[in-house]
């Protein structure tokens, strides 16, 4: 009977420490986790204080204008009439923070909104105006097939080609890709949500939508790149706000019937209702150190009041993603 | 003898508000902790329902934790069996401190940490908790290790306290056990 006892009060614990256990090392996890994901992204030798993405970039302040066309679509502050001012950070994708500016296939704007109050919006747009892939499973595919050898340090053309061709929905991007130049400065790209999100009125009435940043006026270079020089797109945004603000219009494109807001693999329709929210003035820059834009996670899950997040798998899995290395580039900061 | 209220009454088992509070956030903590160890590898559609219920209930617990402490500090607790040692009559109440210390380093690491990377917390749709402390990614990073790591401290802490539990329940078979049912 003893025996019993002993083993009572041995197992009770055993099971628990070994439940928490697995749960800890991913049971009932699918396949591709967050902390997956981010070492994929960070390759065999990540670049510690640095974001996992993105991680060559610089900051930014101004202000948003808002001209209140959104206001009957939604109660956040920030889009009726009036001015809000922002912190954002410009960077290209990648995971090497000293990469050459030209090189990057793609260019990012990210802007935050308010610091913890409940008109806090976070926004991370990019060049291309979809995805290749609608779920975090095919997206870790295409990266770890766009992933260099670790033996040759080279691509396998082969096995990126494979990875296109098994994955249909990519045609849109594809397509994207044949047709899009990069422009000769940061200030003349169009910015895309990619995701889409619900504005969500007072009458919570939701409208699905997508939004880009783009130009408000065209942008020309007074004198051509230096593409050896790495920073060339950064020196030529710096030294073009010293001639004054760079602006952006915000625009939203509303979903009409047959648009899927849950996959962001295709374009919807360029008939589509757009609706410019406001300007972006961006006045300031300043480059990435602490109390600026390094200490913010663009999670693009942070949501004003009057903005909700749609089931857009990608979404949901980049605030996983992004939190991770959060924690991670902020304990590197220590 | 002092003229004691009756709940101030020494006795063998804890004050009914006491054991209520006991068993509801001890089923709280360990859903707190398995959503929090599973919601942080998921990029799964779940990942966001989970952890806005999890803030949620981690502010829910820190109400709790701090009810709790007030009903802790204004009722005697029963006395320890007079056979256990001195030495594990000061682990027992070291270990209880530490308990206590932990249920109020969890919720308050976490929301805390939220504040430093500038993201406001809804409880249950109610209100919004808006940032407690400046934007800063060092005090999120100390935040945020207090909290990844405070978890794993948490669990220790419960594993000993049920181990210890069961032994006087069924070994010692003395009040102890009881005296929390
Ligand atoms: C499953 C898909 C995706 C994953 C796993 C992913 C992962 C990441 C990670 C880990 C970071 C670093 C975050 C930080 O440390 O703060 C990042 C940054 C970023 N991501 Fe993504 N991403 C995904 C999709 C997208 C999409 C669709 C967009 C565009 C709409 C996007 C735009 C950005 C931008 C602009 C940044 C940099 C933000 C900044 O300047 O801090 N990402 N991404
Ligand atoms: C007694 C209360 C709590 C317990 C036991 C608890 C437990 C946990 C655990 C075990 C984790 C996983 C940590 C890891 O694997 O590194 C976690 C993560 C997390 N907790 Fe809590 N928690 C509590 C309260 C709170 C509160 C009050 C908040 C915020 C208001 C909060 C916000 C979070 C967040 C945001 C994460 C994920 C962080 C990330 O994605 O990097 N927790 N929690």
């Amino acid at each position: 009977m003893s025996l019993i006892r002993y083993a009572v009060v041995a197992l009770v614990p055993a099971t628990l420490a070994g439940l928490i256990y697995a749960v800890a090392s991913g049971l009932g996890q699918s396949e591709v986790t967050a902390q997956r994901f981010v070492n994929l992204q960070e390759g065999a030798s990540p670049h510690a204080g640095f974001r996992r993405a993105h991680a060559k970039g610089f900051c930014l302040a101004g202000d948003f204008e808002s001209n209140g066309a959104l206001a009957s679509y939604t109660d956040a502050a920030l889009f009726q009439q009036g001015q809000t001012p922002f912190v954002g950070r410009i960077s290209i994708a990648g995971t090497n923070p000293t990469a050459p500016d030209m090189r990057s296939p793609v260019r990012s704007l990210a802007l935050s909104f308010g610091t913890g109050d409940a008109d806090s919006w976070r926004t991370a747009m990019n060049t291309p105006p979809v995805m290749a892939v609608a779920t975090p499973e095919a997206f870790y595919a295409q990266l770890a097939a766009l992933a260099p050898d670790p033996a040759t340090g080279q691509r396998d053309p082969a096995r990126i080609q494979a990875f296109f061709a098994s994955h249909p929905e990519t045609r849109a991007f594809l397509a994207w890709q044949k047709t899009y130049v990069p422009t000769q400065s940061f200030a003349s790209e169009r910015y895309h949500s990619i995701n889409a999100f619900y504005l969500v009125n007072r009458e919570g009435r939701r409208q699905a939508v997508r939004w880009a940043a783009v130009p408000a006026a065209p942008v020309a270079n007074a004198t051509p790149l230096d593409a050896e020089n790495p920073q060339a797109l950064q020196d030529e945004f710096m030294a073009r706000l010293k001639q004054g603000p760079v602006v952006f219009d915000l625009v939203f494109s509303l979903a009409g019937t047959g648009d899927d807001e849950n996959d962001p693999t295709v374009p919807w329709p360029e008939t589509r209702p757009a609706i410019s929210a406001g300007k972006l003035i961006i006045r300031a820059t300043s480059a990435e150190s602490a109390g600026n834009c390094k200490d913010i996670n663009f999670d693009p899950l942070i949501l004003p009041r009057g903005m909700a997040a749609t089931l857009d798998p990608i979404l949901r899995a980049r605030s996983a993603a992004y939190a991770e290395s959060y924690r991670r580039r902020a304990r590197e900061s220590l | 003898m002092p003229d004691l209220k009756p709940d101030m009454q020494p006795s063998d088992t804890y004050s009914r508000a006491a054991r209520i509070m006991h068993w509801a956030m001890a089923l709280l903590l360990f859903s707190l902790i398995f959503a929090g160890l599973a919601m942080v590898q998921s990029l799964q559609s779940w990942h966001l329902p989970l952890i806005t219920l999890h803030k949620s209930f981690g502010i829910l617990a820190l109400i709790l934790a701090v009810i709790r402490l007030v009903i802790r500090l204004t009722h005697v607790p029963p006395a320890l069996p007079d056979n256990l040692s001195a030495a594990q009559q000061r682990g027992a109440r070291g270990a209880h401190v530490l308990l206590y210390a932990a249920m109020f380093a969890m919720p308050l690491s976490g929301l805390l940490m939220q504040g430093a990377a500038g993201r406001p917390v809804e409880f249950f749709g109610l209100f919004t908790i808006p940032a407690l402390l400046p934007v800063q990614l060092e005090t999120y990073a100390v935040l945020r290790e207090l909290h990844g790591w405070g978890a794993w401290g948490l669990i220790a802490l419960v594993l000993l306290h049920i181990t210890a539990a069961l032994h006087h329940g069924l070994i010692r078979r003395d009040t102890v056990l009881r005296s929390m049912l």
